[in-house]
């Protein structure tokens, strides 16, 4: 009786819960197409505007305001990644190795040092772009060079190889050291040999983020490498990066279709960029 | 000959005491198994006999542990002490490296890098722990691809190819199948004739099926310890009575 009584009303309860759950499903779906279709849109927008104006002159060795060439830029752009992770991955990995491996868990010095980088990590870019015109290139007096603008980029992406790298340290399994440290390794060896090359993977993660924001830095850089438009012959020379390029080309507001070329090729370049890191660390994965 | 003696040993964690006043000594060519409850110390105690012990920051230890005559914290190199004293874990361990590198990797820490006498090393050691035969065709592949029991077996090879006078295994078995612990079980008796053994396990039948001594103990302290028959069969002490009959634990 009681039960046959029941019946209906959970049938009731039955098709609202199903209800709620295909309003969700629908939800959770337009939120994907919608971050699909917005980064879809921009990557189309930014193709059909700046494909056509994709010409050999704009790869011509020599700027000039004529051919409005991006090639010294994208030599610039290369010139100035790598310098920048020279500078700071070695000091990021070796500070992560400290902090991990060294300093004994939980001490507060620790917790400073992470909450200092963490913090550092969320200061915006041109602040970072003051400090270096006003340290690297007026105190040290090395003038609006690739070096100054190196860096400034390597204090600005130093946080975020140094919590990247620290976590993938803490990431690997504490039975590796035990391993190595049972065998009459020592602490050094340990570290180097078996948990670093675990955790480089993880490592090379930050690195792409790291590049990306390299590569997609203008703020910090216009005040620290400045704009000239040259293929920059030592670290002392100003250089253009390609957003720097893209940024000055669109605010004179002459050649925006060839900035929008630029922003192809920059484009391709990023994408070139995190498809080679993450094949790297693909391939790290599966030789481990 | 003994290669182990303990004697008067305390270890506290922090307030802790974890092992009070244990005296024991293994004998040389003989497999040793420590048996009680979980938490009782037994693999602490295993973890004193390679000081990996020293890992644990709030770790306090008085008494002695002589290796061979030789007091190991009275100023021996603790490297020097782990390649004498070798330890295979309760999981598996292997590096996320080739078979061969995993294998190679205690001997090159020690100085070894002749390609020649690396290669002997490996087969060697691999031959001994049963399972060159199953990996010899992969030695460059990863050692993480090996099945649970494999792994084991690698990691009791890589512990003896630098050599060691005595192997510490802490519950070698706990995670693996019936199978594969029947192999690492036979493993165990074939080595015990060129290693002295010292073995953790929860598993009694596995006592008595390899140890030529038990240990019982409880709550950090030593109950009972003689001829692994002796104490299976007519234990002198009622606790150790109630445990082996599966009353408690």
């Amino acid at each position: 009786m009681n039960m046959k009584k029941n019946l209906p009303a959970r049938r009731r309860k039955n098709s609202a819960a199903a209800a709620t759950e295909i309003c969700l499903a629908a939800l959770t779906w337009a939120a994907a197409l919608l971050s699909a279709g917005v980064l879809l849109y921009l990557i189309g927008f930014i193709l059909s505007r700046g494909l056509p104006y994709l010409k050999p002159s704009l790869f011509s060795l020599r700027y000039n305001s004529t051919n409005v060439s991006l090639l010294p830029a994208l030599i610039s752009t290369v010139y100035m990644t790598l310098l920048s992770l020279a500078l700071a991955l070695p000091l990021g990995i070796g500070a992560a190795i400290y902090l991990a491996e060294y300093a004994r868990r939980g001490h507060r010095g620790v917790l400073l040092i992470r909450l200092a980088a963490e913090t550092l990590a969320g200061i915006p870019s041109i602040v970072y772009g003051l400090f270096g015109m006003l340290f690297f290139v007026t105190w040290l007096g090395w003038g609006y060079s690739l070096l100054a603008g190196a860096c400034t980029l390597a204090v600005m992406i130093l946080p975020l190889l140094l919590r990247a790298s620290e976590e993938a340290l803490l990431a690997v399994p504490d039975a590796y050291r035990e391993g190595a440290l049972a065998l009459g390794a020592g602490k050094l060896r340990t570290v180097w040999r078996i948990v670093l090359p675990a955790a480089v993977p993880g490592v090379l993660a930050g690195v792409i983020l790291a590049v990306g924001r390299v590569v997609g830095e203008t703020a910090a850089l216009i005040y620290t490498a400045g704009t000239v438009a040259r293929i920059p012959v030592d670290v002392f020379s100003s250089a253009r990066t390609l957003s720097v390029h893209m940024y000055a080309l669109s605010r004179e507001g002459l050649h925006t279709n060839e900035a929008y070329a630029t922003a192809v090729v920059l484009l391709a370049a990023v994408t070139g960029l995190n498809a080679l890191a993450a094949s790297v660390a693909g391939r790290l994965r599966r030789e481990s | 000959m003994n290669v182990f003696e303990i004697a008067q040993l305390n270890l506290w964690y922090g307030s802790f005491q974890a092992l009070k006043n244990v005296g024991l000594a293994a004998a040389d060519g003989e497999i040793t198994a420590l048996i009680g409850p979980s938490g009782c110390g037994k693999s602490t105690l295993l973890k004193v006999l390679n000081r990996m012990n020293d890992l644990e920051p709030e770790c306090r230890i008085t008494g002695s542990v002589l290796l061979r005559g030789e007091d190991i914290y009275g100023g021996m190199n603790v490297n020097e002490l782990r390649k004498r004293v070798g330890m295979v874990f309760q999981k598996p361990n292997p590096f996320p490296m080739s078979v061969y590198d995993n294998i190679a990797f205690g001997p090159r820490t020690h100085g070894v890098k002749s390609r020649l006498e690396l290669d002997e090393t490996v087969e060697m050691s691999l031959r001994q722990a049963a399972i060159w035969d199953e990996v010899k065709d992969r030695l460059r592949k990863s050692a993480l691809g090996l099945s649970g029991g494999q792994q084991q077996r690698l990691c009791i090879a890589r512990a003896l190819a630098v050599a060691p006078e005595v192997l510490l295994l802490d519950e070698p078995t706990s995670a693996l199948d019936p199978i594969s612990t029947g192999k690492i079980e036979e493993l165990l008796l074939e080595l015990k004739n060129n290693y002295s053994i010292i073995i953790v396990t929860h598993n009694m039948q596995q006592a008595t099926r390899i140890s030529d001594k038990t240990a019982f103990f409880l709550l950090g302290e030593m109950v009972e310890y003689g001829d692994t028959e002796k104490i299976f069969t007519l234990p002198r002490d009622k606790r150790t009575e109630d445990y082996v009959t599966g009353r408690f634990g």
